[in-house]
């Protein structure tokens, strides 16, 4: 493939994964609210459009109509960078994550991944969500609020003591792989080699993790509405509110994403291959367990929020320092004693 | 090799286009009316008492440090954990080291536990 033809793949590569990744954003706030209000015996959204489909993009156009308030005490410079970086980091994660096999289309081989070949692979997620920290300690610290510089550290506390354990708990899958590329550690779990069923331990601290870096229930302290209004956010309006909004939301995604990637067999369907169909019918049905999987993660997002109350903070500091910590590293010990015990290839 | 880094690059554009799209859109269309109370640190409908510059808790940094010893060793464990299957089995440019490759990583975090209880001893993970 010649330079130009690989940017021009990839560009519309990248345009058509952003384009479904706005569009799931949107419809998994849509969602939430609709299962939210199911799990208490509402109705939920059900004006805008039939059912209330239409009710994302009314959402959005409200937003976008607000008035942008830039509060007097705020340091401005800050205060505008935060939600930015927040959006970017959302944006760039889904990179590296494979949401299908190779495909051959008009002769070209095309890989369903963004970047399947870049060394650092797995890495490059870590990577930018420690870049997602700076958005709430900025946002935090620039508003000049005292909610918003509680939560903004409260929270950023949080998001870097959870993200040991999920180093930790990532070491785990880098030992059954032996690579970081997140296609073979894809590949190297055909059949039931699932990373959940190899390494339980570390599949349960890497979900607990995922929970705690995307400030979801139970572990939303940085928004913990009853006492710190509005969190990290208090001071935030229009579509700069919007932007924190859609980036909590797309890391849930990328969240979901990676525990499927990493743990769940990716877009791996066992022993589909030993049916012999032909590929046009397994690509879309890997594709479709891609997605299904993802799916189901989001539900239980969703349901996990409806269904546990809320950590005390120094609970949570606790579970992470003091249970998750030392699991992990257990985690990793495990893995190679398997691998020397059963001589995993 | 730094072709591979292409789409990487075309994914920095977009995501950096959309961020600031996002944010000014609003600034651009939405309505202007400041007042003075709208524009006052939020405090429940009360006047502010005092600034939000207040001195932060200890304990915070504290973590932050933490934060940087534990996940450095994380960065020490990853070449290990990718090269671990090929240097317990051997491959066709590494003969196999077998049993020496895991109680290697074993001193290893053995000493960094070591590292954890003093801190925990210490009293560094008490948080009330």
């Amino acid at each position: 493939m010649d330079m130009f033809t690989l940017f021009a793949v990839k560009l519309i590569q990248v345009l058509i994964i952003a384009q479904v990744m706005l569009l799931t954003v949107s419809y998994l706030v849509y969602f939430e609210r609709k299962i939210s209000a199911w799990a208490q015996s509402r109705v939920g959204p059900n004006r805008v459009g039939p059912a209330g489909l239409l009710q994302p993009f009314a959402d959005v156009l409200k937003l976008l109509l607000k008035e942008d308030i830039m509060p007097e005490k705020a340091n401005k410079l800050v205060h505008i960078i935060a939600p930015i970086i927040a959006l970017f980091v959302a944006f760039t994660t889904y990179a590296v994550i494979p949401i299908g096999p190779d495909i051959t289309l008009f002769g070209l081989n095309i890989p369903l991944s963004v970047a399947p070949e870049i060394d650092m692979g797995i890495l490059y997620v870590l990577a930018l969500t420690s870049i997602g920290v700076y958005a709430i300690t900025f946002s935090g610290w620039s508003s000049g609020s005292k909610y918003s510089l509680l939560g903004g550290i409260r929270s950023s506390a949080q998001m870097i003591s959870y993200e040991i354990s999920m180093g930790f708990a990532i070491a785990g899958v880098l030992l059954m792989a032996g690579s970081t590329l997140p296609t073979k550690i894809v590949e190297l779990q055909s059949g039931w080699m699932w990373n959940a069923i190899v390494q339980p331990i570390g599949f349960i601290v890497f979900v607990v993790s995922a929970f705690a870096e995307t400030n979801r229930l139970p572990f939303d302290l940085p928004e913990a509405e009853p006492e710190l209004v509005g969190g990290f956010h208090t001071e935030y309006s229009s579509m700069k509110f919007a932007g924190f909004f859609l980036a909590e939301y797309a890391n849930m995604i990328i969240a979901s994403a990676l525990i499927v990637t990493l743990y769940l067999g990716g877009w791996q369907i066992p022993y589909i291959e030993t049916l012999g169909w032909a590929p046009e019918i397994v690509i879309p049905l890997q594709i479709g367990a891609f997605a299904f999987k993802l799916g189901a993660l989001l539900f239980f997002f969703i349901w996990v929020r409806w269904s546990l109350p809320r950590f005390r903070y120094d609970q949570l500091m606790d579970l992470g320092w003091k249970v998750m910590f030392p699991l992990s590293l257990i985690n990793i010990v495990w893995v190679a004693a398997i691998i020397m015990i059963f001589g995993i290839k | 090799m730094l072709e591979n880094y292409i789409p990487i690059f075309i994914v920095f554009t977009f995501a950096m286009v959309f961020a600031l799209l996002t944010v000014f859109s609003s600034e651009i269309i939405g309505p202007k009316r400041p007042s003075k109370e709208k524009l006052s640190p939020y405090e429940s409908g009360m006047k502010p008492i005092g600034t939000a510059e207040e001195r932060v808790s200890i304990k915070y940094y504290l973590v932050a440090m933490l934060f940087i010893i534990f996940d450095l060793e994380v960065i020490f464990i990853y070449p290990w954990a990718v090269k671990f299957k090929e240097l317990y089995h051997g491959s066709a440019v590494t003969p196999a080291i077998g049993l020496p490759v895991f109680v290697s990583m074993l001193i290893f975090l053995v000493v960094f536990e070591l590292g954890f209880l003093y801190a925990y001893k210490k009293g560094a993970f008490r948080w009330d």
